[in-house]
């Protein structure tokens, strides 16, 4: 369980991005954090894996208080955490198996991962995300050769073999086209769910995070605004997160537009 | 509803149809002030240079006939001695303390310019090593090379040294901004792993900087050989001694011949850094 107490987070410009957020998360549940720009989203999630430092508050993840480690801990506890990223962050000229792999650096030793000589059930584990997200074949190309959609499924990989309990996702679609975004929230719901794992996504498309998660978290100007189940999201409380708008056409029949995802699911896999 | 239609109840007639690109001083007094103070200056610059035209103009026959005498090159010296086996021995000296130079500065600049990385290093880390990068460029190679041979005395050895302290302040200097310019997500990415340092350098870092680095090495290495000859001149050894001596003889038949290979040296290494370049990319 991951949980956050009244954070708050203030940025040397003298910026509040987060004000008293506290927030609870069970264990195996996907959460939707939506916000408009700039309202703290970004900050939230990496304060919890301190890629920055909160100003004041607690998180815990389980009974490891984050907020109190050394760095030498830290590097502990990042392990239990993976983090995928808007523009993907693969290391571009390493290979696509260098960058799963680097999931592991929080595991091996500096002269193992120097000479990429990584664990025989690490690579194995590897080559059985590489599978499961369908992109077996592509394990020896360099990062920058794949499209958007496939450099996103190597951040997933690269996060998953970390084996966290917890997935910070951070504008996972910002960078793709809406069936591509459909294809890779799925399967972070569907991987989430294969391994209880617990997930924040931080989103800006208000459909997607209906249909993609369990709970949706609505931040404005680094306060919590919102906290409820997807179809709690009605007009009113989305003029409340995002300002005067006509929210009719964002919220249509949520059930209706997933089946119609499904079917061209099968369609899921590399292109070249 | 806040209205996001365009308004398009205005006639075109009513907007402007002219457009300037602001000036880049804003205030006209002060921008007229900048204006005229970069007149007068050059104006007292040029009144205050002293330049005898007629001087020049006598030096032209001079420099001709100085010119002529360089042709044809040859290897032979005034007293009908060959000298071309000194002119290879001063050229595979040159080589040699070039290369020697580039690997020794570039093992010495890797660290150094880890530390000269803002988003890598501490502020006491970052001044200490921004300091040895400064105070190695304070100083051309020659001036360098004067001091190493009151060092250690005339020879390669006095070149090697002041060619590995330049290669230091150059790469160094480039690796540190070049690390400083890397994606900031990858290198959040590769952290919030939770690999170590040394890891989180060789994976995230590394693949960023080394093609541009391996470019500039092979770069360093051809400044390092023309250096070597200006080195030389000051006591530093390599090439720049045999051509020094060459000078002094007025021997500028034998000069020519080692200032050609010195073209020839340099053209080669500038083609192959190229291609190597493109290769890494």
């Amino acid at each position: 369980m991951l949980r956050l107490v009244n954070v708050l987070k203030r940025y040397k410009t003298g910026d509040v991005a987060l004000n008293n957020v506290s927030l609870e998360i069970p264990d195996g549940q996907v959460i939707a954090l939506i916000g408009p720009s700039g309202a703290g989203k970004s900050t939230l999630i990496r304060c919890v894996n301190r890629l920055v430092t909160p100003t004041e508050g607690k998180i815990f993840l389980g009974d490891t208080e984050l907020t109190a480690l050394s760095s030498r801990a830290l590097r502990k506890a990042r392990r239990r955490m993976g983090m995928i990223f808007q523009e993907y962050a693969l290391v571009e000229r390493l290979t696509v198996m260098e960058n799963v792999l680097s999931g592991r650096l929080g595991y091996v030793g500096f002269w193992a991962s120097w000479f990429r000589k990584f664990p025989k059930k690490d690579v194995q584990e590897a080559y059985r995300l590489l599978d499961r997200v369908g992109l077996m074949d592509m394990a020896d190309k360099r990062a920058d050769e794949l499209s958007g959609g496939q450099r996103q499924r190597v951040g997933i990989c690269r996060a998953l073999i970390q084996n966290p309990e917890l997935l910070l996702v951070d504008e996972p679609t910002a960078s793709l086209d809406p069936k591509t975004s459909r294809q890779i929230m799925r399967l972070i719901n569907e991987l989430c769910a294969e391994r209880g794992l617990a997930a924040i996504i931080n989103i800006h498309d208000v459909h997607l995070a209906q249909m993609y998660s369990q709970r949706i978290v609505g931040l404005k100007l680094g306060e919590l605004v919102f906290d409820g189940p997807p179809d709690g999201l009605v007009p009113d409380v989305l003029t409340e997160i995002y300002g005067e708008e006509d929210w009719e056409a964002t919220i249509e029949d949520v059930d209706e537009d997933d089946e119609d995802v499904d079917e061209d699911g099968e369609t899921e896999g590399p292109r070249t | 509803m806040s209205g996001s239609s365009f308004d398009t109840s205005k006639p075109s007639g009513s907007f402007p149809d002219t457009w300037k690109k602001p000036p880049f001083i804003k205030n006209k007094t002060l921008r007229w002030l900048v204006y005229l103070a970069v007149i007068l200056y050059f104006a007292a610059a040029f009144g205050t240079m002293d330049i005898n035209w007629t001087r020049a103009y006598e030096g032209l026959p001079r420099g001709a006939e100085f010119i002529a005498s360089f042709f044809p090159p040859t290897m032979i010296d005034s007293n009908g001695v060959d000298v071309s086996g000194t002119i290879v021995e001063g050229i595979l000296e040159s080589i040699w303390m070039a290369i020697v130079a580039t690997v020794a500065g570039i093992i010495l600049s890797v660290p150094i310019g880890l530390g000269a990385s803002r988003n890598l290093a501490p502020t006491p880390v970052y001044l200490f090593c921004r300091g040895i990068i400064a105070s190695s460029r304070t100083f051309p190679e020659v001036i360098l090379a004067i001091f190493a041979v009151k060092l250690f005395g005339f020879g390669s050895f006095a070149g090697l040294v002041a060619l590995s302290i330049g290669t230091i302040g150059f790469f160094a200097k480039l690796l540190a901004e070049d690390i400083e310019i890397t994606a900031k997500s990858p290198n959040e990415a590769i952290e919030s792993t939770g690999a170590g340092w040394f890891q989180w350098v060789n994976y995230a870092i590394q693949p960023q900087v080394l093609p541009r680095m391996i470019g500039l090495s092979v770069y360093r290495l051809d400044i390092n050989f023309r250096e070597s000859a200006v080195v030389g001149i000051v006591g530093g050894g390599g090439i720049g001694a045999t051509l020094k001596t060459s000078f002094e003889r007025y021997d500028f038949s034998i000069s020519a011949t080692i200032l050609l290979s010195i073209i020839i040296i340099v053209m080669m290494l500038e083609y192959s850094s190229g291609y190597l370049r493109k290769w890494v990319q």
